[in-house]
């Protein structure tokens, strides 16, 4: 009787190759007219999109070092996974995050300011997801934002607000998570109550190799794609430093959802260039061998020289950098003027309803500080 | 206290009292006047839907949901997928769409695998989101022993909710008041966990469904007493009442406040009842280290020092884990022993 085979595999779809050349993969053929479809104009806006992300988020690690921020969260690296995903999204479509999906708030637009307000600690969270294009808040327990998005899913089946056959109106549900939350029983309690109620949500995994110091391998043994059909939805492994093909697959993958067909499960292979975050030093953990091997298959890098080579102009490229230094400029300056909060804040929007035990504590708080005014002066 | 066991599926003929849900004054076990006020609650707004394990056609391991899958069907009574995180983590998701969800999580003991989500998401989204997502999500427990059942089955535990900031914690001791307070906790923009005293689910008692009387979150002098005051929730003001019975047997009078709600305490009726009689015992089926009834005890110090002619008492369970069920009797606070303490604080 011949061993089962442990041996699993998946393609990895790609549109276009480190090299910058548009040469699908086999299994990435089916979704080129999906890109052929985009304007110039949308080709242009991912290249934009991805260099200021990248602007803004060294604009944000250095306000760290400078004390401005108590942390960052760097997305450098990973700008085609989220720009390619985050575009492919539309309007009435809500974007569950995890904490790194700057550029895809951005994208829905929310002003990054309010990303920077928290890891300023100026706030919670505090923006309101129905007027930032949907984008619900930041959730740093690790895939807890899974089962967030899978509920609202539910909802929208419930309210009859998908799965009519109208794409412009139909809504689904965009979640992100990373190659670490894969492995907490949410992110697969997530997947059961997806599959179970055949809820409108596209999971997207970005695999970026590394859960702060500890490799993928320690989180799956096969391609994590792999998990989809397990739950019962597809599974599709995509190039994630590939912005078309990011484009594509979740493009893809939203509008079955929004047609009633049921979720599915993107893994996006990607690399984290910088740090977890701010307070890590991955010289400890990885080799410059590996980083160097991942700077040749940078995102921007490819898709620049893809577009060079179709024709767009060497004052596209101009503009967009003087465009992306202006947002991290703008961004630098906002951030600055932000102020402490109110000590009020510890109090307020804790309950909705009044409670007796925090307005106590509340007004005792305001009597005590009062009572040192005039002091020390 | 004999060993009271689940009601079979055939043991009642159903829907009967619930069907009409005939307004007046009504006999209910506690476990139909639940029935009957998620009853209400669906039928009065369209955005509350049930979520649990076995809650649809089986009406739920202690039949609380019975016939409410019949008649508001899959997309009101969910039975989810096995998985306590994955409930309480959709039911934000539904949440933060408009729905007011009531989970019921099957057993005290298994809220554990979603106190993540209920201590890190629930409480905080309202927060976090500076106001503006609401979370109305109620989650419902049958609690505590005297059922004679097998480890996870018969925990108190309470405070660990009661110690989270953003949720409200209430638990009723009488059909009536789980009646009215389980549509107060749905109607409620707060996470409300609403503990349910299992032991208390089949005794029968009057539910008036014309008024309410009771806030959600206010405490009630159940008795009227001066030699001491005891204050306890859920079952165990069923076991106070035993005491105040008996003690009044012996020519004692003692008051007895049902604290109903664990957070926010209202501890207006306490305090005054402390001021009237001079000693307080707190009892409750939960471990008695760092417990509601501690808390109690902090603050009836902080508030009524003066009036005290005794230390306050606590009277708990042991701080063990609950006991095999052979010994829960043991175990678990009984009228005698409130009535031990009641000794002990009247010798001073």
């Amino acid at each position: 009787m011949a061993a089962p085979s442990r041996d699993f595999t998946a393609p990895t779809l790609q549109l276009l190759t480190p090299d910058g050349e548009l040469r699908p993969t086999p299994e990435a053929e089916a979704y080129l007219p999906l890109v052929e479809a985009l304007s110039d104009e949308t080709l242009e806006q991912f290249y934009r999109d991805m260099l200021i992300s990248r602007r803004v988020d060294v604009t944000g690690a250095n306000l760290q070092r400078q004390g401005q921020l108590a942390l960052w969260v760097p997305s450098h690296g990973q700008e085609a996974a989220q720009v390619g995903s985050g575009r492919a999204s539309r309007p009435q479509d809500h974007i569950f995050p995890s904490y790194r999906e700057h550029v895809v708030g951005m994208i829905r637009g929310l002003d990054p300011v309010k990303i920077m307000n928290l890891l300023r600690g100026v706030t919670l969270g505090g923006w309101d997801p129905a007027e930032n294009g949907n984008f619900h808040l930041y959730t740093l327990v690790l895939a807890s934002q899974t089962l967030h998005a899978t509920g609202y899913a539910m909802g929208l089946q419930f309210d009859g607000d998908t799965a009519t056959g109208d794409p412009d109106t139909d809504a689904a549900v965009l979640v992100y998570f990373g190659d670490g939350s894969t492995s907490q029983g949410d992110a697969s309690e997530a997947l059961v109550f997806a599959s179970s109620y055949r809820t409108p949500q596209v999971f997207f995994v970005q695999n970026n190799q590394w859960a702060i110091s500890v490799p993928v391998s320690r989180q799956s043994r096969s391609p994590i794609s792999l998990r989809g059909g397990g739950f019962g939805m597809p599974g599709i492994r995509i190039d994630g430093n590939d912005v078309l093909v990011s484009y594509a697959v979740t493009r893809q993958a939203l509008e079955e959802a929004r047609a009633g067909d049921g979720p599915s499960f993107i893994e996006a292979v990607t690399y984290r260039m910088g740090a977890h975050t701010t307070a890590d030093d991955p010289t400890k953990y990885r080799t410059d061998d590996e980083v160097e091997y991942w700077r040749q298959r940078d995102p921007i890098t490819r898709y620049r020289a893809w577009l060079e080579a179709r024709g767009a102009s060497a004052a596209f490229f101009e503009e967009a950098e003087a465009e992306a230094t202006d947002v991290a400029a703008d961004v630098r300056a906002r951030l600055l003027d932000a102020t402490a909060p109110p000590r009020s804040a510890i109090f307020e929007h804790v309950y909705s309803e009044p409670h007796p035990l925090v307005e106590a504590q509340a007004a005792w708080l305001e009597a005590y500080e009062n009572s040192f005014e005039g002091e020390g002066q | 206290m004999s060993v009271e066991t689940v009601p079979s599926a055939t043991a009642t003929t159903g829907t009967d009292a619930t069907a009409d849900a005939v307004r007046g004054v009504q006999t209910l076990s506690m476990a139909k006047a639940i029935n009957a006020g998620l009853r209400e609650a669906l039928l009065a707004d369209p955005k509350v839907l049930l979520m649990g394990e076995d809650i649809g056609p089986l009406g739920g391991v202690f039949r609380v949901t019975e016939g409410l899958h019949a008649e508001f069907g899959d997309k009101r009574v969910l039975d989810t997928p096995l998985a306590e995180s994955g409930i309480v983590g959709t039911a934000i998701g539904l949440a933060m769409r408009g729905y007011r969800p009531v989970v019921e999580i099957q057993f005290d003991g298994f809220i554990f695998p979603a106190f993540d989500q209920i201590t890190t998401q629930l409480a905080r989204v309202h927060l976090r989101s500076e106001g503006t997502v609401p979370m109305p999500v109620v989650i419902r427990v049958p609690y505590g022993g005297h059922i004679g059942s097998i480890e996870h089955h018969q925990e108190s535990p309470e405070a660990y909710f009661a110690h989270t900031p953003g949720l409200r914690v209430v638990s009723p001791s009488s059909p009536h008041d789980a009646y009215w307070m389980i549509q107060e906790a749905i109607a409620s923009n707060d996470p409300v966990l609403f503990f349910e005293p299992k032991s208390r689910y089949w005794p029968k008692g009057p539910v008036d469904q014309d008024h309410p009387g009771t806030p959600l979150h206010a405490s009630r002098v159940v008795r009227r007493g001066t030699d001491a005051t005891l204050v306890g929730h859920g079952a165990m003001v069923a076991t106070l009442l035993q005491a105040a019975d008996i003690a009044a047997g012996e020519g004692r009078s003692l008051e007895v406040v049902d604290l109903r709600s664990l957070s926010p305490i209202d501890y207006g009726p306490i305090v005054d009842s402390v001021q009237r009689t001079g000693r307080l015992i707190v009892a409750q089926e939960a471990y008695g280290s760092v417990s509601v009834g501690s808390e109690v005890a902090a603050t009836v110090a902080e508030r009524a020092f003066y009036s005290l002619e005794a230390p306050v008492l606590r009277v708990s369970a042991f701080d063990t884990p609950f006991p095999p069920a052979a010994l829960e009797t043991e175990y678990l606070p009984s009228a005698d022993r409130v009535l031990e303490a009641v000794d002990r604080a009247l010798a001073y």
